[in-house]
């Protein structure tokens, strides 16, 4: 118990986050949400529960994070008319989450300002919820028209231009509607929601030995950060301790897919202001990697390496020398590349004042990862609530003022830098000893959680297990629902054709929150 | 702007010279290069679709263009609209979101047309599998032409299929 530092009375989680859990009624939510937020508490995820088949309605989940760490509240709802106050007011991420919890269970917000769909489209009807455990998760529904109530943007020479899904280039599918007078945006609004393929769902007719790939598969780009945070939950759920040769894999390969994301973004950003000179380098030294990827661990993306218990793959010591002789040179390139960067004038005139986020209006929306960190904001779950092997990483976290493209560009550089050095010392001194524990099935109704700073920002795993080593749910959170709405602020006042340099800036993940 | 040239001098050319690539892409290379020639006469146009794909196996897309594989200087380009589309490159189960998306993209590209499926999600629904929200694997919705499994399949896999699919000897 730490209710002393805490804003509610809350039990200590077994695992290796320091997180707690609280049982709240409806009516306590909003005052314990007021209290954290005063504290400086950010919402870190919101979802429900159906509780039926263990005879308590519903419940809805607020994940916040306070300075000891993480609070998990369980709020219970009845079976009839689920419902609870709206926190959109304190936490302007709540709004999204909140919408897709009543898209997929029916518990209702109270008071919420946009009551419009989020997450269902055409393919289920409204009053037709798909996490709820009677419903039947094979059952097709007939597609029936999307219709979407955009906000109107008014007034004199104000246009509308509607983008997507399906875009030009190889992107995820989302639509954009942009409001513009001449070539400056005034308004743009995003809808989601394309790329729902029932992943929560199907979460729940898995046993936790299978979730770990799908885990690894919620947003591809982030797969070793979903598997880190889906063991970390696993574990927590059963009291397995990793042993200490597994936890430095895991940061090894969590900073390996940071480095890679960087590079590859990196290199996107010289090609959309013209300097295609910058995707040709950074992405033959993203290849790189991604080829020493393969031949040290096996995978190019490192997918279903880390699994509950610690890694399904040990490192030869000669691999982690060839891994640290390729790090050493795309660092001292990437050192190169960087100086070429800084010094194009044409670059850094696109770079610099565009898409800008100030550091007040990143804390009040909950701007999350290196992002928040590029608006002045010193958070980094490696250095706030480190686990192994992190403890004694002493991470420099990347901080910078500006909150603009230029300033994200120069946060990714720092961080890729910064996982170098990291990279370096944990591979020249791996500890010894086994790669996996094993992991005893936790009882029904045991919860855990997983947090782990990915290369785009915190991701989250909430377990709540059921009998025999089934899920009973489990909500995997990206912190691209943090960051979208921020996307929608950062091109205010912009030009259109800087749309893409700003959105790439971020790089946010559509499979990621789509579900 | 001398750093960025001598940058440009020290790096060379690495298409088709990889230092550790396989001989098989090289081989694919030019096989790739010659077909499109002879049976387009032009670039072959590809539009991409994403129909609820995890993401993974469009970062495998994008390496086909970095300068490893560099798919464009064989001829192949990436088009913004499928009007313009010889061939569609579709990536992920199918979301029930993205099912009618998916059929007017198809119906929007001129015949003949051809379509690859990238990845064990389009070719057979991989971990997402059917439900509710999700239609499966890329054929249960428009006809496919080749299937390219893997999670994701590598750049090189993914040229093979592009190949398999323009080459005559398909029929
Ligand atoms: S095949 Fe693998 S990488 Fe591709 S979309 Fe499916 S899960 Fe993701």
């Amino acid at each position: 118990m730490l209710e002393t530092e805490l804003f509610v009375a809350a039990d200590r989680l077994p695992g290796a986050v320091p997180a707690y859990s609280a049982r709240l009624e409806p009516a306590a939510l909003r005052p314990a949400c007021e209290q954290a937020r005063a504290d400086g508490a950010r919402l870190v995820a919101l979802w429900g529960s159906d509780e039926t088949p263990r005879g308590r309605g519903f419940a809805l989940h607020v994940a916040l994070a306070v300075p000891v760490g993480l609070v998990w509240l369980t709020v219970p709802l009845p079976v009839e008319h689920p419902r609870y106050p709206c926190i959109a007011d304190l936490f302007p991420s709540a709004a999204r989450m909140q919408r897709a919890a009543y898209d997929l269970l029916g518990v209702h917000a109270d008071e919420s300002a946009d009551h419009r769909k989020w997450l269902r489209h055409g393919a289920w009807p409204g009053g037709t919820f798909p996490l709820r455990k009677d419903f039947d998760a094979a059952k097709k529904f007939p597609l029936t028209e999307d219709r979407y109530p955009f906000v109107k943007v008014e007034g004199e020479g104000v246009h509308e231009i509607p983008v997507g899904p399906v875009h030009a280039g190889t992107i995820e599918p989302g639509h954009f509607r942009f409001s513009i007078v001449g070539e400056k945006i005034l308004r743009l609004e995003e809808r989601l929601g394309y790329k729902h393929k029932g992943i929560e769902k199907r979460f729940e007719s898995m046993t936790l030995a299978e979730g770990a790939r799908l885990a690894g598969r919620v947003s591809g780009d982030s797969t070793v950060a979903f598997a880190w945070a889906y063991a970390m939950a696993v574990e927590g759920a059963s009291g397995t301790e990793t042993p200490p040769r597994a936890a430095a894999l895991r940061g090894c390969l969590l900073e390996l897919e940071r480095i890679a994301n960087h590079l590859g973004d990196l290199g996107y950003l010289g090609n959309d202001v013209s300097l295609s000179f910058g995707f040709f380098q950074f992405w033959r030294l993203k290849e790189d990697l991604l080829r020493a990827n393969d031949a040290t661990f096996g995978h190019r993306y490192l997918m279903d390496l880390i699994v509950p218990g610690g890694v399904a793959r040990d490192l030869a010591a000669d691999n982690a020398a060839r891994l640290i002789a390729i790090l050493d040179r795309i660092e001292s390139e990437v050192r190169q590349l960087r100086s070429i960067y800084d010094e194009h004038a044409g670059v850094q005139d696109r770079f610099m004042t565009t898409g800008a986020i100030t550091a007040d209006l990143a804390a009040r929306m909950g701007l999350t990862g290196f992002a928040a960190r590029a608006s002045g904001i010193r958070q980094d779950l490696r250095v706030d609530h480190p686990v192994a092997p992190y403890e004694s990483m002493e991470i420099r976290i990347a901080v910078q003022e500006a909150g603009d493209v230029a300033a994200r560009v120069a946060a990714r550089f720092d961080e890729l830098f910064e996982s170098t050095r990291v990279l370096r010392r944990l591979l020249a001194r791996l500890p010894e000893g086994p790669i996996q524990s094993d992991v005893a099935l936790p009882s029904a109704g045991r919860t855990g959680v997983g947090w782990v700073e990915g290369w785009r920002g915190e991701v989250l795993v909430a377990l709540d297990a059921a009998a025999d080593g089934r899920i009973h749910r489990l909500h995997p959170h990206d912190p691209s629902w943090q960051n979208w709405p921020l996307l929608e602020r950062a091109v205010l006042g912009n030009i259109v054709p800087d749309f893409p340099l700003i959105n790439k800036s971020f790089n946010l993940s559509y499979s990621g929150q789509d579900l | 702007m001398y750093q960025l040239l001598k940058q440009i001098a020290k790096v060379g050319i690495k298409t088709e010279a990889p230092p550790d690539a396989d001989e098989r892409l090289r081989v694919l290379s030019g096989e790739l290069d010659a077909v499109v020639l002879k049976h387009f006469g032009r670039a072959l146009a590809i539009r991409h679709v994403d129909a609820g794909s995890c993401n993974g196996c469009e970062l495998e897309i994008h390496a086909t263009n970095s300068p490893y594989y560099n798919l464009e200087r064989l001829g192949i380009k990436f088009v913004a609209s499928p009007r313009h589309a010889d061939l569609l490159l579709v990536t992920g189960p199918v979301s029930r979101n993205m099912e009618e998306a998916l059929r007017r993209t198809y119906e929007a590209t001129p015949d003949p047309k051809l379509v690859v499926s990238i990845g064990d999600c389009a070719c057979d629904g991989g971990v997402f599998g059917e439900s509710y929200a999700s239609c499966g694997r890329v054929a249960n919705v428009i006809p496919v032409d080749v299937a390219v499994p893997g999670c994701p399949p590598t750049p090189t896999a993914i040229m093979q299929g592009i190949l398999t699919a323009v080459s005559p000897r398909r029929k």
